[in-house]
Protein backbone atom coordinates (compact mmCIF):
# COMPACT_ATOMS: atom_id res chain seq x y z
CA UNK A 1 0.00 0.00 0.00
CA UNK A 2 1.29 3.43 -0.93
CA UNK A 3 -0.28 5.15 2.32
CA UNK A 4 0.40 2.85 5.09
CA UNK A 5 2.88 0.61 6.49
CA UNK A 6 1.97 -2.77 7.91
CA UNK A 7 2.94 -2.65 11.31
CA UNK A 8 1.81 -6.45 12.93
CA UNK A 9 0.57 -9.61 11.24
CA UNK A 10 -3.39 -8.70 10.82
CA UNK A 11 -2.47 -5.19 9.10
CA UNK A 12 0.12 -6.89 6.46
CA UNK A 13 -2.76 -9.56 6.09
CA UNK A 14 -4.77 -6.62 5.58
CA UNK A 15 -1.76 -4.88 3.21
CA UNK A 16 -1.91 -8.51 0.99
CA UNK A 17 -5.99 -8.37 0.82
CA UNK A 18 -5.95 -4.29 -0.18
CA UNK A 19 -3.06 -4.97 -2.82
CA UNK A 20 -5.39 -7.93 -4.30
CA UNK A 21 -8.11 -5.24 -4.64
CA UNK A 22 -6.54 -2.32 -5.86
CA UNK A 23 -3.93 -3.80 -8.33
CA UNK A 24 -4.54 -5.70 -11.70
CA UNK A 25 -2.37 -7.82 -13.58
CA UNK A 26 -0.02 -6.31 -16.07
CA UNK A 27 2.16 -7.68 -18.51
CA UNK A 28 6.06 -8.43 -17.83
CA UNK A 29 6.61 -5.83 -20.83
CA UNK A 30 4.25 -3.56 -19.17
CA UNK A 31 6.38 -0.70 -18.64
CA UNK A 32 3.91 1.08 -16.45
CA UNK A 33 4.24 2.56 -12.96
CA UNK A 34 2.62 -0.79 -11.50
CA UNK A 35 5.53 -3.34 -11.70
CA UNK A 36 4.52 -7.63 -11.95
CA UNK A 37 4.83 -8.90 -8.36
CA UNK A 38 6.28 -11.83 -9.92
CA UNK A 39 8.42 -13.65 -11.71
CA UNK A 40 11.41 -11.94 -12.82
CA UNK A 41 11.77 -14.44 -15.43
CA UNK A 42 14.55 -15.21 -18.00
CA UNK A 43 15.89 -11.60 -18.80
CA UNK A 44 18.04 -11.42 -15.76
CA UNK A 45 18.95 -15.11 -16.03
CA UNK A 46 19.65 -17.62 -19.02
CA UNK A 47 16.41 -19.73 -18.45
CA UNK A 48 14.95 -21.60 -21.53
CA UNK A 49 11.28 -21.01 -21.91
CA UNK A 50 10.61 -17.45 -22.08
CA UNK A 51 8.74 -16.03 -25.25
CA UNK A 52 10.59 -12.79 -24.88
CA UNK A 53 14.01 -11.51 -23.58
CA UNK A 54 14.97 -8.30 -21.77
CA UNK A 55 14.69 -6.36 -24.76
CA UNK A 56 11.23 -7.51 -25.69
CA UNK A 57 12.06 -10.00 -28.70
CA UNK A 58 12.91 -13.65 -28.97
CA UNK A 59 16.63 -12.69 -30.37
CA UNK A 60 18.30 -14.26 -27.07
CA UNK A 61 15.86 -17.24 -27.07
CA UNK A 62 16.70 -20.44 -29.22
CA UNK A 63 15.01 -23.93 -27.59
CA UNK A 64 12.96 -25.66 -29.27
CA UNK A 65 8.98 -25.58 -28.01
CA UNK A 66 9.38 -28.53 -25.96
CA UNK A 67 12.06 -27.12 -23.92
CA UNK A 68 9.32 -24.48 -22.60
CA UNK A 69 8.62 -25.82 -20.03
CA UNK A 70 11.46 -25.83 -18.84
CA UNK A 71 11.09 -23.38 -16.30
CA UNK A 72 8.02 -23.80 -15.39
CA UNK A 73 9.06 -27.38 -14.02
CA UNK A 74 11.94 -25.52 -11.99
CA UNK A 75 10.75 -22.63 -10.27
CA UNK A 76 8.16 -21.27 -11.89
CA UNK A 77 4.24 -20.67 -9.83
CA UNK A 78 2.98 -21.04 -13.81
CA UNK A 79 0.57 -23.76 -14.26
CA UNK A 80 1.53 -25.54 -17.04
CA UNK A 81 1.98 -28.90 -18.25
CA UNK A 82 5.20 -29.72 -16.82
CA UNK A 83 7.01 -33.04 -16.22
CA UNK A 84 5.36 -34.58 -12.89
CA UNK A 85 8.67 -34.03 -10.89
CA UNK A 86 7.18 -35.82 -7.62
CA UNK A 87 6.25 -39.13 -9.31
CA UNK A 88 7.05 -40.04 -12.87
CA UNK A 89 9.85 -37.77 -13.75
CA UNK A 90 11.43 -37.28 -10.90
CA UNK A 91 14.63 -37.00 -12.79
CA UNK A 92 13.99 -34.87 -15.87
CA UNK A 93 16.51 -32.12 -14.98
CA UNK A 94 19.15 -34.38 -13.36
CA UNK A 95 21.56 -33.80 -16.78
CA UNK A 96 21.13 -30.56 -16.77
CA UNK A 97 23.27 -29.13 -14.10
CA UNK A 98 23.47 -26.18 -15.68
CA UNK A 99 20.63 -24.60 -17.74
CA UNK A 100 23.01 -22.37 -20.40
CA UNK A 101 25.21 -25.16 -21.21
CA UNK A 102 23.16 -28.25 -20.70
CA UNK A 103 19.76 -27.31 -21.66
CA UNK A 104 19.91 -29.87 -24.67
CA UNK A 105 20.02 -32.58 -22.03
CA UNK A 106 16.26 -31.53 -21.13
CA UNK A 107 14.58 -34.83 -22.80
CA UNK A 108 10.93 -34.79 -24.07
CA UNK A 109 8.88 -37.24 -22.29
CA UNK A 110 6.14 -39.60 -23.51
CA UNK A 111 3.76 -40.90 -21.30
CA UNK B 1 -24.45 -4.33 -20.13
CA UNK B 2 -23.94 -1.75 -18.29
CA UNK B 3 -25.08 -1.63 -14.27
CA UNK B 4 -25.84 1.39 -12.77
CA UNK B 5 -24.38 1.97 -9.35
CA UNK B 6 -25.35 5.02 -6.92
CA UNK B 7 -21.45 6.64 -6.06
CA UNK B 8 -20.26 5.20 -2.75
CA UNK B 9 -20.68 7.51 0.56
CA UNK B 10 -18.38 7.20 2.35
CA UNK B 11 -17.58 7.85 6.33
CA UNK B 12 -14.95 7.10 8.89
CA UNK B 13 -14.38 3.22 9.57
CA UNK B 14 -13.31 2.35 13.30
CA UNK B 15 -10.44 3.17 14.23
CA UNK B 16 -8.02 3.94 17.19
CA UNK B 17 -5.58 7.11 16.20
CA UNK B 18 -2.36 7.50 18.35
CA UNK B 19 0.82 9.11 17.36
CA UNK B 20 4.51 8.01 18.54
CA UNK B 21 7.81 9.64 17.77
CA UNK B 22 6.41 12.29 15.63
CA UNK B 23 4.69 9.37 13.57
CA UNK B 24 1.14 8.97 12.82
CA UNK B 25 -0.49 5.41 13.50
CA UNK B 26 -4.17 3.69 13.35
CA UNK B 27 -5.10 0.64 14.40
CA UNK B 28 -7.81 -0.78 12.75
CA UNK B 29 -10.35 -1.75 15.73
CA UNK B 30 -12.25 -4.74 13.95
CA UNK B 31 -9.06 -6.40 12.70
CA UNK B 32 -6.82 -5.22 15.67
CA UNK B 33 -4.17 -4.06 12.87
CA UNK B 34 -1.40 -1.42 13.14
CA UNK B 35 -0.45 0.79 10.48
CA UNK B 36 2.14 3.06 9.95
CA UNK B 37 0.16 5.95 7.74
CA UNK B 38 1.08 9.15 6.00
CA UNK B 39 -0.33 12.49 5.63
CA UNK B 40 -2.36 11.92 2.80
CA UNK B 41 -4.20 9.51 5.08
CA UNK B 42 -4.56 12.29 8.03
CA UNK B 43 -6.18 14.36 5.24
CA UNK B 44 -8.48 11.95 4.08
CA UNK B 45 -9.58 11.39 8.10
CA UNK B 46 -9.87 15.29 8.61
CA UNK B 47 -11.87 15.44 5.51
CA UNK B 48 -14.46 12.68 6.77
CA UNK B 49 -14.44 13.86 10.24
CA UNK B 50 -16.51 16.59 8.97
CA UNK B 51 -19.29 13.78 7.79
CA UNK B 52 -20.08 11.25 5.09
CA UNK B 53 -18.90 12.63 1.59
CA UNK B 54 -20.21 11.38 -1.58
CA UNK B 55 -17.08 9.87 -3.70
CA UNK B 56 -16.64 12.93 -6.43
CA UNK B 57 -17.22 15.37 -3.21
CA UNK B 58 -14.77 13.87 -1.38
CA UNK B 59 -12.08 13.52 -4.75
CA UNK B 60 -12.97 17.05 -4.53
CA UNK B 61 -11.82 17.83 -1.12
CA UNK B 62 -8.51 15.88 -1.57
CA UNK B 63 -7.48 17.59 -4.74
CA UNK B 64 -8.44 20.72 -2.94
CA UNK B 65 -5.56 19.72 -0.09
CA UNK B 66 -3.20 19.50 -2.55
CA UNK B 67 -3.34 15.49 -3.77
CA UNK B 68 -3.62 14.82 -7.65
CA UNK B 69 -6.93 13.47 -8.72
CA UNK B 70 -4.97 9.43 -9.35
CA UNK B 71 -3.63 9.92 -6.03
CA UNK B 72 -6.75 10.38 -4.60
CA UNK B 73 -8.97 7.76 -6.08
CA UNK B 74 -6.17 5.86 -5.27
CA UNK B 75 -5.77 6.79 -1.93
CA UNK B 76 -10.00 6.31 -1.19
CA UNK B 77 -9.34 2.69 -3.01
CA UNK B 78 -6.90 1.73 -0.51
CA UNK B 79 -8.19 3.22 2.64
CA UNK B 80 -11.98 2.02 1.60
CA UNK B 81 -10.55 -2.01 0.95
CA UNK B 82 -8.55 -1.71 4.37
CA UNK B 83 -11.29 -0.52 6.57
CA UNK B 84 -9.99 2.49 7.62
CA UNK B 85 -12.99 4.78 5.67
CA UNK B 86 -16.37 2.76 4.80
CA UNK B 87 -19.32 2.54 2.28
CA UNK B 88 -23.19 1.65 2.80
CA UNK B 89 -21.71 -1.85 0.52
CA UNK B 90 -18.67 -2.26 3.29
CA UNK B 91 -19.04 -6.36 4.56
CA UNK B 92 -19.27 -6.49 8.13
CA UNK B 93 -17.39 -8.60 9.57
CA UNK B 94 -19.46 -11.55 10.82
CA UNK B 95 -18.53 -13.47 13.89
CA UNK B 96 -17.69 -16.37 13.82
CA UNK B 97 -19.18 -19.22 15.70
CA UNK B 98 -17.03 -20.91 18.33
CA UNK B 99 -16.00 -24.32 17.36
CA UNK B 100 -17.80 -27.35 18.74
CA UNK B 101 -14.63 -28.37 20.06
CA UNK B 102 -12.00 -26.24 20.82
CA UNK B 103 -8.84 -28.57 21.91
CA UNK B 104 -7.46 -27.34 25.34
CA UNK B 105 -3.96 -26.47 25.76
CA UNK B 106 -3.24 -25.50 29.20
CA UNK B 107 -4.44 -27.55 32.46
CA UNK B 108 -3.67 -25.61 35.55
CA UNK B 109 -3.89 -28.33 38.26
CA UNK B 110 -5.26 -27.33 41.92
CA UNK B 111 -2.58 -29.53 43.47
CA UNK B 112 -3.99 -28.25 46.67
CA UNK B 113 -6.62 -26.01 48.03
CA UNK B 114 -4.56 -25.39 51.47
CA UNK B 115 -2.41 -22.36 52.27
CA UNK B 116 0.34 -22.18 54.99
CA UNK B 117 -0.41 -18.14 54.29
CA UNK B 118 -3.48 -16.19 55.19
CA UNK B 119 -3.30 -13.03 52.39
CA UNK B 120 -6.48 -11.08 53.41
CA UNK B 121 -7.09 -10.82 49.75
CA UNK B 122 -7.01 -13.95 48.79
CA UNK B 123 -9.62 -14.75 46.51
CA UNK B 124 -9.59 -18.17 47.34
CA UNK B 125 -10.06 -18.09 50.91
CA UNK B 126 -10.75 -14.08 51.33
CA UNK B 127 -14.31 -12.32 51.68
CA UNK B 128 -14.91 -12.48 47.82
CA UNK B 129 -14.14 -16.10 47.93
CA UNK B 130 -16.49 -17.96 44.99
CA UNK B 131 -14.92 -21.63 46.05
CA UNK B 132 -16.97 -23.76 48.22
CA UNK B 133 -14.55 -26.51 49.43
CA UNK B 134 -16.70 -27.94 52.05
CA UNK B 135 -16.45 -31.64 52.04
CA UNK B 136 -14.06 -31.70 49.51
CA UNK B 137 -10.67 -33.09 49.22
CA UNK B 138 -7.58 -30.96 50.85
CA UNK B 139 -4.96 -32.57 48.96
CA UNK B 140 -5.08 -34.17 45.17
CA UNK B 141 -4.47 -37.58 45.00
CA UNK B 142 -2.45 -39.89 42.99
CA UNK B 143 -5.20 -41.21 40.66
CA UNK B 144 -6.74 -38.10 40.32
CA UNK B 145 -3.50 -36.24 39.02
CA UNK B 146 -2.67 -39.26 36.50
CA UNK B 147 -6.49 -38.38 35.19
CA UNK B 148 -5.90 -34.89 34.65
CA UNK B 149 -3.04 -35.96 32.77
CA UNK B 150 -4.88 -38.05 30.46
CA UNK B 151 -7.40 -35.50 30.27
CA UNK B 152 -5.68 -33.43 29.16
CA UNK B 153 -3.64 -35.27 26.39
CA UNK B 154 -6.96 -37.07 25.30
CA UNK B 155 -8.73 -33.27 24.80
CA UNK B 156 -5.59 -31.60 23.83
CA UNK B 157 -6.15 -32.69 19.96
CA UNK B 158 -3.26 -32.17 17.56
CA UNK B 159 -1.59 -29.45 19.45
CA UNK B 160 1.93 -30.20 19.70
CA UNK B 161 2.95 -28.10 22.75
CA UNK B 162 1.07 -28.82 25.91
CA UNK B 163 1.21 -26.82 29.07
CA UNK B 164 0.51 -27.86 32.63
CA UNK B 165 0.30 -25.23 35.34
CA UNK B 166 0.35 -26.41 39.25
CA UNK B 167 -1.39 -23.95 41.23
CA UNK B 168 -3.17 -23.63 44.67
CA UNK B 169 -3.57 -23.03 47.78
CA UNK B 170 -0.14 -23.12 47.97
CA UNK B 171 1.26 -25.39 45.32
CA UNK B 172 4.47 -26.76 47.36
CA UNK B 173 2.20 -28.06 49.66
CA UNK B 174 1.65 -30.59 48.17
CA UNK B 175 5.40 -31.01 46.09
CA UNK B 176 5.44 -35.16 46.14
CA UNK B 177 2.38 -35.23 43.99
CA UNK B 178 4.07 -32.75 41.83
CA UNK B 179 7.06 -34.56 40.94
CA UNK B 180 4.90 -37.57 40.30
CA UNK B 181 2.98 -36.08 37.96
CA UNK B 182 5.80 -34.63 36.02
CA UNK B 183 7.33 -37.73 35.47
CA UNK B 184 3.83 -39.54 34.60
CA UNK B 185 2.98 -36.63 32.11
CA UNK B 186 6.39 -36.83 30.48
CA UNK B 187 6.15 -40.94 30.10
CA UNK B 188 3.08 -40.18 28.62
CA UNK B 189 3.88 -37.30 26.16
CA UNK B 190 6.91 -39.02 24.82
CA UNK B 191 4.84 -42.18 23.97
CA UNK B 192 2.52 -39.41 21.66
CA UNK B 193 5.77 -37.71 20.38
CA UNK B 194 4.41 -34.40 21.84
CA UNK B 195 5.69 -31.65 23.59
CA UNK B 196 4.29 -30.77 27.04
CA UNK B 197 5.86 -28.34 29.24
CA UNK B 198 5.62 -27.27 33.08
CA UNK B 199 5.38 -23.84 35.65
CA UNK B 200 4.24 -23.29 38.66
CA UNK B 201 3.05 -20.29 40.94
CA UNK B 202 3.88 -20.48 44.55
CA UNK B 203 4.40 -18.29 47.54
CA UNK B 204 8.20 -19.07 48.02
CA UNK B 205 8.08 -20.03 51.36
CA UNK B 206 8.10 -23.86 51.05
CA UNK B 207 11.32 -23.54 48.87
CA UNK B 208 14.58 -25.39 49.45
CA UNK B 209 17.57 -26.47 47.72
CA UNK B 210 16.17 -29.59 46.49
CA UNK B 211 12.93 -28.70 45.23
CA UNK B 212 15.07 -26.03 42.93
CA UNK B 213 17.14 -28.13 41.96
CA UNK B 214 14.26 -30.25 40.77
CA UNK B 215 12.26 -27.17 39.22
CA UNK B 216 15.83 -26.75 37.23
CA UNK B 217 16.23 -29.95 36.11
CA UNK B 218 12.84 -30.36 35.28
CA UNK B 219 12.67 -27.13 32.84
CA UNK B 220 9.49 -25.54 35.06
CA UNK B 221 8.54 -22.20 34.94
CA UNK B 222 8.12 -20.93 38.24
CA UNK B 223 5.60 -17.20 38.98
CA UNK B 224 6.38 -16.34 42.49
CA UNK B 225 3.70 -14.33 44.16
CA UNK B 226 5.14 -10.91 45.49
CA UNK B 227 4.32 -7.88 46.58
CA UNK B 228 8.04 -5.92 46.73
CA UNK B 229 9.73 -5.24 49.94
CA UNK B 230 9.38 -5.73 53.15
CA UNK B 231 7.35 -3.26 54.45
CA UNK B 232 4.73 -3.50 51.16
CA UNK B 233 4.81 -7.21 51.27
CA UNK B 234 4.49 -7.98 54.99
CA UNK B 235 0.90 -5.52 54.73
CA UNK B 236 -1.32 -8.60 53.35
CA UNK B 237 0.99 -11.69 52.40
CA UNK B 238 1.12 -12.98 56.04
CA UNK B 239 0.87 -16.01 57.95
CA UNK B 240 -2.08 -16.77 59.98
CA UNK B 241 -0.30 -15.66 63.22
CA UNK B 242 -0.33 -12.02 61.40
CA UNK B 243 3.76 -12.25 60.83
CA UNK B 244 4.80 -11.28 57.81
CA UNK B 245 6.47 -13.54 54.78
CA UNK B 246 9.14 -11.73 53.47
CA UNK B 247 12.04 -12.60 55.80
CA UNK B 248 11.35 -16.37 55.20
CA UNK B 249 10.62 -16.26 51.39
CA UNK B 250 13.59 -13.46 50.33
CA UNK B 251 16.31 -15.83 50.94
CA UNK B 252 14.35 -18.56 49.39
CA UNK B 253 14.04 -16.28 46.68
CA UNK B 254 17.41 -15.59 45.92
CA UNK B 255 18.01 -19.31 45.40
CA UNK B 256 16.07 -19.69 43.10
CA UNK B 257 16.77 -17.15 40.44
CA UNK B 258 20.56 -18.00 41.55
CA UNK B 259 20.08 -21.63 40.58
CA UNK B 260 16.92 -22.25 38.87
CA UNK B 261 18.52 -21.58 35.44
CA UNK B 262 16.44 -23.61 32.95
CA UNK B 263 13.37 -20.93 32.64
CA UNK B 264 12.90 -17.32 33.66
CA UNK B 265 11.92 -17.02 36.72
CA UNK B 266 8.72 -14.20 37.73
CA UNK B 267 7.24 -12.27 39.88
CA UNK B 268 3.78 -11.54 40.28
CA UNK B 269 2.80 -8.52 42.15
CA UNK B 270 -0.88 -7.90 43.43
CA UNK B 271 -1.15 -4.04 44.00
CA UNK B 272 -3.57 -2.96 46.50
CA UNK B 273 -4.58 0.13 48.35
CA UNK B 274 -1.81 0.17 51.06
CA UNK B 275 0.67 -1.74 48.07
CA UNK B 276 0.73 0.63 45.44
CA UNK B 277 4.48 2.05 44.83
CA UNK B 278 5.05 0.23 41.65
CA UNK B 279 8.34 1.49 40.42
CA UNK B 280 9.77 1.03 43.98
CA UNK B 281 8.08 -2.46 44.06
CA UNK B 282 9.56 -3.02 40.20
CA UNK B 283 12.91 -1.57 41.64
CA UNK B 284 13.26 -3.85 44.37
CA UNK B 285 11.38 -7.25 42.34
CA UNK B 286 13.99 -6.52 39.50
CA UNK B 287 16.97 -5.07 40.19
CA UNK B 288 17.49 -6.28 44.46
CA UNK B 289 16.41 -9.50 43.87
CA UNK B 290 16.70 -10.39 40.12
CA UNK B 291 13.94 -12.05 38.97
CA UNK B 292 13.65 -11.86 34.93
CA UNK B 293 10.06 -10.46 34.50
CA UNK B 294 7.50 -8.69 36.98
CA UNK B 295 4.33 -8.55 36.20
CA UNK B 296 1.33 -6.25 38.41
CA UNK B 297 -1.82 -6.40 38.62
CA UNK B 298 -4.34 -4.42 40.76
CA UNK B 299 -6.42 -7.41 43.24
CA UNK B 300 -9.58 -8.11 42.41
CA UNK B 301 -12.29 -7.48 45.09
CA UNK B 302 -15.60 -6.36 45.68
CA UNK B 303 -15.68 -2.26 45.81
CA UNK B 304 -15.89 -2.08 49.55
CA UNK B 305 -13.27 -3.84 50.97
CA UNK B 306 -10.65 -2.11 52.64
CA UNK B 307 -7.56 -3.22 50.63
CA UNK B 308 -9.53 -2.71 46.86
CA UNK B 309 -7.33 -0.35 45.32
CA UNK B 310 -9.84 2.44 44.12
CA UNK B 311 -10.21 5.08 41.45
CA UNK B 312 -7.54 7.12 43.02
CA UNK B 313 -4.92 4.16 43.09
CA UNK B 314 -6.19 3.05 40.11
CA UNK B 315 -4.82 6.70 38.49
CA UNK B 316 -1.82 6.81 40.67
CA UNK B 317 -0.79 3.15 39.25
CA UNK B 318 -1.30 3.91 36.20
CA UNK B 319 1.24 6.80 35.86
CA UNK B 320 3.57 4.54 37.35
CA UNK B 321 2.99 2.03 34.80
CA UNK B 322 4.03 4.69 31.82
CA UNK B 323 7.33 5.51 33.82
CA UNK B 324 8.14 2.41 33.66
CA UNK B 325 6.26 1.67 30.05
CA UNK B 326 9.16 4.48 28.71
CA UNK B 327 11.36 2.66 30.53
CA UNK B 328 10.41 -0.36 28.40
CA UNK B 329 10.49 1.85 25.53
CA UNK B 330 14.46 2.72 26.06
CA UNK B 331 15.59 -0.63 26.38
CA UNK B 332 13.63 -1.99 23.72
CA UNK B 333 15.49 0.72 21.24
CA UNK B 334 19.21 -0.42 22.59
CA UNK B 335 17.92 -4.21 22.30
CA UNK B 336 17.87 -4.79 25.52
CA UNK B 337 15.44 -6.82 28.26
CA UNK B 338 13.31 -4.76 30.30
CA UNK B 339 11.27 -7.12 32.39
CA UNK B 340 8.23 -5.24 32.90
CA UNK B 341 5.95 -8.16 31.89
CA UNK B 342 2.71 -5.75 31.34
CA UNK B 343 4.30 -3.86 28.72
CA UNK B 344 5.83 -6.88 27.34
CA UNK B 345 2.46 -8.90 27.58
CA UNK B 346 0.92 -6.35 25.58
CA UNK B 347 2.93 -6.20 22.61
CA UNK B 348 2.94 -10.08 22.40
CA UNK B 349 -0.93 -9.58 22.19
CA UNK B 350 -0.74 -6.22 19.27
CA UNK B 351 1.97 -7.99 17.66
CA UNK B 352 -0.25 -10.71 16.84
CA UNK B 353 -3.04 -8.18 15.84
CA UNK B 354 -5.13 -10.02 18.29
CA UNK B 355 -9.04 -9.78 18.26
CA UNK B 356 -10.42 -11.76 21.16
CA UNK B 357 -13.96 -12.85 21.47
CA UNK B 358 -13.32 -13.90 24.69
CA UNK B 359 -10.92 -12.19 27.26
CA UNK B 360 -9.01 -15.31 28.12
CA UNK B 361 -8.79 -18.76 27.26
CA UNK B 362 -10.58 -19.84 30.63
CA UNK B 363 -12.80 -22.84 29.54
CA UNK B 364 -11.98 -22.75 25.80
CA UNK B 365 -8.26 -23.70 25.59
CA UNK B 366 -7.29 -23.62 29.26
CA UNK B 367 -9.29 -25.30 32.33
CA UNK B 368 -8.69 -25.88 35.90
CA UNK B 369 -8.95 -28.55 37.86
CA UNK B 370 -9.25 -28.92 41.66
CA UNK B 371 -8.42 -31.46 44.09
CA UNK B 372 -11.57 -33.28 43.77
CA UNK B 373 -11.27 -33.39 40.15
CA UNK B 374 -13.91 -30.85 39.59
CA UNK B 375 -13.26 -29.02 36.50
CA UNK B 376 -13.42 -25.68 36.29
CA UNK B 377 -12.76 -22.40 33.51
CA UNK B 378 -9.75 -21.08 35.19
CA UNK B 379 -7.94 -21.82 38.54
CA UNK B 380 -10.10 -18.83 40.26
CA UNK B 381 -13.28 -20.83 39.86
CA UNK B 382 -11.36 -24.25 41.21
CA UNK B 383 -13.84 -25.82 44.35
CA UNK B 384 -16.55 -23.52 42.96
CA UNK B 385 -19.65 -25.80 42.79
CA UNK B 386 -21.78 -22.97 40.62
CA UNK B 387 -18.78 -22.84 38.53
CA UNK B 388 -18.25 -26.22 37.70
CA UNK B 389 -17.81 -27.83 34.33
CA UNK B 390 -17.36 -31.17 35.10
CA UNK B 391 -15.56 -33.70 36.29
CA UNK B 392 -12.11 -35.16 35.23
CA UNK B 393 -14.09 -38.68 35.49
CA UNK B 394 -16.78 -37.79 33.13
CA UNK B 395 -15.43 -34.58 30.93
CA UNK B 396 -16.08 -31.47 30.23
CA UNK B 397 -19.51 -30.51 30.84
CA UNK B 398 -20.60 -29.23 27.60
CA UNK B 399 -23.85 -27.47 28.38
CA UNK B 400 -22.66 -25.20 31.19
CA UNK B 401 -19.04 -24.58 28.92
CA UNK B 402 -21.26 -23.64 26.24
CA UNK B 403 -23.10 -21.31 28.66
CA UNK B 404 -19.93 -20.05 30.57
CA UNK B 405 -18.66 -19.08 26.54
CA UNK B 406 -22.04 -17.47 25.51
CA UNK B 407 -21.81 -15.35 28.20
CA UNK B 408 -18.05 -14.23 28.19
CA UNK B 409 -18.48 -13.69 24.61
CA UNK B 410 -17.69 -10.37 23.44
CA UNK B 411 -20.99 -10.38 21.34
CA UNK B 412 -22.66 -10.40 24.73
CA UNK B 413 -21.31 -7.72 26.01
CA UNK B 414 -22.71 -4.74 24.90
CA UNK B 415 -20.79 -1.62 26.58
CA UNK B 416 -18.34 -2.75 24.68
CA UNK B 417 -18.91 -2.70 21.72
CA UNK B 418 -18.43 1.08 20.42
CA UNK B 419 -14.96 0.38 22.12
CA UNK B 420 -11.37 0.43 20.38
CA UNK B 421 -9.87 -1.43 22.97
CA UNK B 422 -11.93 -4.85 22.83
CA UNK B 423 -10.02 -6.03 20.73
CA UNK B 424 -7.46 -7.03 23.61
CA UNK B 425 -9.83 -6.88 26.27
CA UNK B 426 -12.94 -8.76 25.29
CA UNK B 427 -14.56 -7.03 28.54
CA UNK B 428 -11.69 -8.40 30.82
CA UNK B 429 -11.83 -11.01 33.49
CA UNK B 430 -14.50 -13.82 34.00
CA UNK B 431 -13.43 -14.28 37.80
CA UNK B 432 -13.29 -10.21 38.71
CA UNK B 433 -16.72 -9.71 36.70
CA UNK B 434 -17.92 -12.11 38.98
CA UNK B 435 -16.78 -10.87 42.31
CA UNK B 436 -17.37 -7.50 41.43
CA UNK B 437 -21.28 -8.06 39.33
CA UNK B 438 -22.06 -11.79 40.06
CA UNK B 439 -21.65 -12.42 36.40
CA UNK B 440 -19.19 -13.86 34.41
CA UNK B 441 -20.51 -12.48 31.17
CA UNK B 442 -20.43 -8.81 32.59
CA UNK B 443 -17.81 -6.47 30.97
CA UNK B 444 -16.04 -5.15 33.80
CA UNK B 445 -17.16 -1.20 33.84
CA UNK B 446 -14.85 -0.17 36.79
CA UNK B 447 -11.41 -0.20 34.68
CA UNK B 448 -12.91 0.58 30.84
CA UNK B 449 -10.73 4.10 31.13
CA UNK B 450 -7.81 2.40 33.14
CA UNK B 451 -7.82 -0.10 30.01
CA UNK B 452 -7.85 2.53 27.18
CA UNK B 453 -5.75 4.69 28.70
CA UNK B 454 -3.25 1.45 29.00
CA UNK B 455 -3.30 0.00 25.33
CA UNK B 456 -3.29 3.64 24.35
CA UNK B 457 0.08 3.52 25.79
CA UNK B 458 1.45 0.09 24.33
CA UNK B 459 0.25 1.29 21.17
CA UNK B 460 2.15 4.50 21.49
CA UNK B 461 5.48 1.98 22.69
CA UNK B 462 4.49 0.07 19.50
CA UNK B 463 4.74 2.26 17.34
CA UNK B 464 7.67 3.88 18.75
CA UNK B 465 9.74 0.71 18.32
CA UNK B 466 8.57 -0.08 15.05
CA UNK B 467 10.41 3.22 14.29
CA UNK B 468 13.11 2.69 15.45
CA UNK B 469 14.02 -0.70 16.70
CA UNK B 470 11.51 -3.10 14.49
CA UNK B 471 13.52 -6.05 14.95
CA UNK B 472 12.76 -6.22 18.52
CA UNK B 473 9.08 -6.95 17.70
CA UNK B 474 10.33 -10.10 16.17
CA UNK B 475 10.95 -11.92 19.53
CA UNK B 476 6.54 -11.45 19.59
CA UNK B 477 5.83 -12.65 16.19
CA UNK B 478 5.92 -16.50 17.14
CA UNK B 479 2.27 -17.19 18.11
CA UNK B 480 1.90 -19.24 20.60
CA UNK B 481 -1.63 -20.62 20.17
CA UNK B 482 -0.15 -22.10 16.67
CA UNK B 483 2.13 -24.41 18.39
Amino acid sequence: MKHMRALNKKAARIDNYVSSRTEDVIALQDHSAQRPHVPMGCALMFSPGWEVDAAGGTAGLCQPVERDIYDCFVSCYWPAQVPDHLNNATDWISKCATATKDWRNLDIIFP
Amino acid sequence: MTLATEPRVYRLGEFHRFESQDSEFLYLVPAGAIFAVDEAVAKLIATLSAGELEHQHLVDALTASGLSISDAEELISEMYHAGVIAASDSIREQTQPLPDVFPIQTLVMNLTNQCNLSCQYCYEFGADKVATPEGKPKFMDLPTAKASVDFLLAQSGDRRAIHITFFGGETLMNFPLLKEVVTYANEKAKEQGRNIDFSLTTNATLLTPAIIQFLSENHIGVTVSMDGPKEMHDQLRVFANGKGSYDIIEPKVRALIENHRTRPITARVTLTSGVSDVIRIFRHLKQDLGFHEVGFAPVTSSPNQLYSIGQKGMDGMLEQFHVLADEYLEYAVRGEAHGFSNVSDTLAELCQGVNKSHPCGAGLGLLGVGPSGDLAPCHRFVDSDQHALGHISTGIDREKQADFLQRGHIDSKYDCHTCWARPLCAGGCHHEAFVRYGDTGHPNLHYCDWIRDWTNKCLEIYGAIAVRNPGFLQQFAERKAAQ
